[in-house]
């Protein structure tokens, strides 16, 4: 540890002003402040400066994601080994999935740090480390079968488009994985949407016969009944994109975030409320199969789970007022359970409820600020 | 006219080339955005376009301009109405008898050109102040400035949406994943929202090389 510090330290006035690696000092910056606390304190005025910078926040959530991506790696091999009837043990299928997601992974990290680096770069800023997250929750909802040059294209068109033209970290609308996410949907809905880009079969395989790789939530909105067991959309032994599948993992995920205080458990608790209320009503009016799906199986099959607890609680693009996040996260599970299931055109509600309510984070804060103030001036009285 | 100026003087050529970057109809002045956007899937219809709005603008702003000091200034917008209208009309037929492919394709918006922005701005703000000759020239600079947007906007949709640069297949088609390559054409440049994300970027790089276009 003294070693890098020293090295740091002895390469460190050559990104100074003046240095001959001057144009290199955001991406020095970047480095520095990864591996080490930054000392940097405040010169004037007593503010305190919390060492848990933005880079470690960003590393709890990174390994909170890390339950669904092993989950994700392994249910790969697990639903290969199922279309083409083949067994194999643990370690197999694990790395099965392991050599197919972790391609997915480093095209989404280097594309988007690339961009990152670059723009830092131009504009003279410290890197910032939102990619962190992004990078990595981009590929758990990517579909297994996504070519890798798309993810390459989706990443560049988030994060240039949803988030550098805003500002760069800290100042985007919307959720820079959502984007790369529904990017793909609209440009190229063949790969994302379907009963056979969730399961690699490989070249040279053939499915074995009445295997379908449909979704729950594909049957479920073509009016079949779910072949998936309650407890294999628990655990995660189901088609899907690769992180969304597990609820057990992504709970895990949760506890984390909730344990660290990262995540807000008002937007995770009112999204759930949301989408119990939708599916009651659902359940209360239904007149087909898909509106009379028992409301807690819709937060076990498709992205709500991993959307909720990973997506809506984006501290960026999410409300900041505490009664404002109990808004917006009601209005996600609210919607997301609605588009979901009378849409026939969008199978998974959750992506666009969730971006939609980004747009209204603003607007949601805007209003619960303005009561709050105006509630405030009624006990204020003037003196003349 | 005493003091004769030649056609193309350096006042006159300006009046044709500001338009075509510095005053921008669509990317400086923000007009017009709404037919930018619904046209420019396909290069043809946006060429076929961007040659009427030039017709319409450059026409309509020399008749103005010469009627200019005969129209009560309490009705003029109504006299300018009745002008492009009738423009815009003659334009949509000849469309429709010699090109009725692309007429019909461009469904509304050869008729929307009467409310589009750009003209009645150029009548209401140079037409009526200024002879026939530099109207007529601005009208055609104004025109342009918009089709070459249009024209932008619609090489990058139809290329990256299609595959195709008008109508023809520019893309090999051994690329495309369906032959065993490994290409597929972006749905999402079809799309309305694309051509207001391309518009947004050709603003992007004109004020990245303009840096006195930005504002505030």
């Amino acid at each position: 540890m003294k070693a890098i510090r020293n090295l740091f330290d002895k390469a460190k006035p050559h990104f100074e002003k003046g240095g001959k690696f001057h144009m290199f000092k955001s991406v020095f910056g970047g480095f520095e402040t990864f591996l080490f606390v930054p000392n940097h304190t405040n010169k004037n005025g007593t503010h305190i400066r919390d060492y848990v910078d933005l880079k470690r926040t960003m590393v709890i959530v990174v390994v909170s994601l890390i339950p669904a991506l092993l989950f994700g790696m392994y249910n790969i091999g697990y639903q290969h080994n199922l279309a083409v009837g083949e067994t194999a043990d643990f370690w197999q299928t694990f790395f099965y999935g392991f050599i197919r997601v972790l391609p997915i992974v480093v095209v989404s990290y280097v594309t988007g740090l690339g961009i990152e680096f670059a723009t830092a770069q131009m504009r003279g800023h410290e890197i910032n480390e939102g990619f962190l997250v992004s990078g990595m929750l981009i590929p758990l909802v990517m579909p297994i079968n996504t070519p890798l040059w798309m993810i390459a294209v989706a990443t560049a068109f988030a994060v240039i488009f949803g988030k550098e033209v805003f500002g760069g970290t800290g100042m985007n609308i919307l959720n820079p994985a959502l984007t790369a996410r529904a990017f793909l949907f609209f440009a190229y809905p063949s790969f994302m949407s379907g009963d056979s880009v969730w399961t690699r079969i490989g070249a040279g395989n053939h499915a074995v016969d009445g295997f379908s790789g449909a979704t729950a939530m594909a049957q479920a909105a073509q009016g079949h009944p779910i072949t998936y067991s309650v407890s294999d959309m628990f655990f995660g032994f189901i088609p899907g994109s690769i992180g969304e599948t597990s609820t057990l993992a992504i709970l895990i995920g949760a506890a984390i975030l909730l344990w660290t205080g990262v995540g807000s458990w008002k937007i995770m608790l009112s999204a759930v409320l949301g989408g119990t209320v939708m599916g009651l009503l659902l359940n209360i009016f239904a007149v087909n199969a898909y509106m009379a799906v028992p409301f807690w199986e819709h937060f076990i099959m498709g992205g709500f789970a991993f959307g909720v607890v990973f997506m809506a609680t984006d501290p960026v693009s999410a409300a900041q007022t505490p009664k404002g996040k109990w808004i917006y996260g009601f209005l996600i599970g609210f919607l997301a359970i609605l588009i979901r299931v009378i849409n026939p055109a969008y199978p998974e509600g959750v992506m666009l409820a969730i971006l939609l309510m980004n747009v209204f984070a603003p607007l949601i804060d805007h209003y619960v600020v303005e009561s709050n103030i105006k509630r405030r001036m009624k006990r204020a009285t003037v003196k003349a | 006219m005493s003091d004769k100026e030649p056609l193309f003087s350096k006042k006159n050529l300006r009046l044709l080339t500001d338009p075509l970057n510095s005053k921008n109809p669509i990317t400086v002045q923000v007009l017009g955005i709404c037919s930018a956007l619904a046209v420019t899937a396909q290069l043809k219809p946006a060429v076929v376009m961007s040659l009427a709005v030039i017709v319409v603008t450059a026409f309509s702003n020399l008749i103005i301009s010469m009627l200019r000091n005969t129209i009560p200034n309490r009705i003029r917008i109504i006299v300018q109405l009745v002008v492009i209208a009738a423009l815009v009309i003659l334009v949509d037929q000849i469309l429709k008898a010699y090109v009725y492919d692309v007429s019909k394709q461009l469904s509304v918006f050869v008729g929307l050109i009467i409310t589009n922005c750009i003209i009645m701005g150029r009548l209401e703000a140079f037409a009526l102040g200024n002879k026939p000759i530099p109207a007529f020239l601005d009208g055609i600079g104004n025109g342009a400035g918009y089709g070459l947007i249009l024209v932008i906007v619609a090489f990058f949709r139809e290329l990256l949406g299609s595959g195709t640069l008008w109508g023809y297949h520019v893309i090999p088609a051994s690329w495309y994943i369906d032959n065993g390559g490994w290409y597929s054409n972006n749905g999402m440049m079809i799309l309305p929202p694309m051509a207001l994300v391309t518009v947004g970027v050709i603003i992007w790089v004109q004020r990245a090389k303009n840096r006195e276009l930005i504002e505030d």
